[in-house]
């Protein structure tokens, strides 16, 4: 099952709210290296919660995950997954929660185990390379969406994972900032799953696409 | 809540007021935390009048050398005023003592009028320095000096947890009061208003715990597994030594009045 060239691979996964019903159904999917894979559907389809069951935040019902090298059931081991795979929420202020913008970004390879010095080399390196310098001292709640949206992303990147998961990453973002978003996903590395709404968006950045509707994945 | 207060009551951010630079900005924050505290202690602690008149000069003193916005000093001690101003009316009425004078034959007591005037020179004594000292941090900072003062990980997370949520919640509840007025609601003192109200709060309290659930989520995205790291050097310097020695006979001074 297991290959140089997949990050995840998945297989017979199902997932049903109490109430809302059953928005995946026996769903298989694979990530493979350099690939950026958009996932589009309608609201409520449950392509946010695909993302937060690769990455173990929600126990499927049925199904396999199986993720950078091996397969992934209980919390221990789904936190070296959530080490490689780098999640980007919805709402950035979910993500920001240290007062000043150097701590957070700080915060991820603090947690990898990473010393203090090496940590905040890591994050003023990620900063720059993001084109954000200069904002180190800032108080995240003050930034605007845009700046937030880069921080958050600097935040993730400052892991060094191998795959990035974006939850409709361009949302509330002007013209300008969406554009300099994009740029920036493009000369990243990283294998990516996009959720998003937005065609053009998609369009841009995605190498395959696939449509989350009925419980069920589909090529597009 | 009257509107000019509303703000005061939700609205500390320390970081996002800004304030003139003072001598006050070199002290190091743990030593500030600590004598406003022990000055806080002796001052709730006595008794005699003239102590306590030293005490409100002393939270003058600190006031000036902080350099406070004068506004804005004014309106946090109105608004803990409000807080206090029904004690004050109160007490002269229910301490039993000598009859100073009496309305509608209630009497009021001497005692209970210099009971109700200690506690408002404590309260203010402590409010000034409590502004002059802490309030000039910002709310990072105060964080971290809590934790190097060795208070428990959990209250100094709580803090700076709250305040930086507090501005979230706070937009979040301005949204949905405005959405409310675009669709005509009134304050009025009827069931449609009170129950609206209650909505609002409601969900107030259930958008709070979702987010609080989504935040958890995304530090446990980034590795977190329950250890928080601080950044920060605090170091003791000449000024804070200058200042113990000026602070603490001031503090004995204090203490030595009560017993004159």
């Amino acid at each position: 099952m297991s290959s140089d060239e997949s990050f995840f691979k998945v297989t017979g996964l199902s997932y049903r709210y109490p109430r809302r019903g059953v928005v995946l159904d026996q769903v298989d999917f694979e990530l493979k290296r350099g690939e950026r894979v958009a996932l589009t559907g309608p609201n409520g389809a449950g392509k946010t919660t695909f993302l937060h069951l690769l990455v173990g935040l929600k126990k499927p019902k049925t199904g396999q995950i199986w993720a950078f090298g091996k397969t992934r059931n209980d919390e221990k081991e789904f936190v070296e997954v959530r080490a490689r795979a780098g999640f980007l929420f919805q709402d950035p202020d979910d993500q920001l929660f240290c007062p000043t913008v150097l701590e957070d970004v700080a915060f991820g390879p603090l947690n990898l185990g990473k010393s203090r010095t090496e940590a905040l080399q890591i994050a003023k390196d990620t900063l720059t390379s993001l084109g954000m310098a200069g904002f180190e001292e800032r108080i995240t709640h003050q930034l605007s969406g845009g700046e937030k949206r880069m921080i958050t992303l600097a935040a993730v990147l400052a892991m060094e994972p191998d795959v990035l998961l974006l939850d409709e990453p361009s949302n509330a973002l002007d013209v300008k900032a969406r554009q300099r978003l994009i740029d920036t996903l493009l000369s990243l590395p990283q294998a990516m799953v996009i959720v998003s709404h937005d065609a053009d968006f998609v369009d841009q950045l995605s190498t395959r696409e696939l449509r989350l509707e009925n419980a069920a994945l589909m090529v597009i | 809540m009257p509107e000019f207060l509303e703000h005061s009551g939700t609205s500390w951010q320390g970081q996002k007021v800004k304030h003139h630079r003072s001598i006050v900005d070199h002290i190091d924050p743990r030593l500030r935390v600590v004598m406003a505290s022990l000055f806080a202690l002796i001052t709730v602690l006595s008794q005699s009048f003239l102590s306590l008149c030293v005490a409100v000069g002393v939270g003058l003193l600190l006031a000036l050398l902080a350099r406070l916005n004068l506004k804005r000093t004014l309106r946090r001690v109105l608004a803990m005023d409000m807080f206090m101003i029904f004690l004050i009316i109160l007490l002269p009425f229910t301490t039993p003592g000598e009859t100073w004078f009496s309305i509608l034959g209630l009497s009021a007591s001497k005692e209970g009028f210099l009971h109700a005037v200690v506690i408002l020179l404590k309260a203010h004594a402590v409010v000034l320095t409590l502004l002059a000292l802490i309030g000039t941090l910002s709310a990072t900072v105060l964080g971290h000096a809590l934790a190097r003062l060795r208070i428990p990980d959990k209250l100094v997370h709580l803090m700076l947890f709250t305040v930086r949520y507090l501005e979230v919640i706070g937009q979040e509840y301005k949204r949905m009061r405005r959405a409310m007025k675009a669709r005509a609601f009134v304050l009025r003192t009827d069931r449609h208003t009170w129950r609206s109200i209650g909505y609002l709060i409601g969900m107030l309290l259930v958008h709070s715990l979702e987010r609080s659930e989504r935040i958890m989520d995304a530090m446990k995205c980034r590795g977190y597994q329950g250890k928080f790291y601080l950044f920060d050097d605090m170091r003791l310097s000449q000024k804070d030594l200058t200042f113990s020695l000026i602070f603490t006979p001031v503090l004995c001074l204090l203490i030595g009045l009560n017993f004159l």
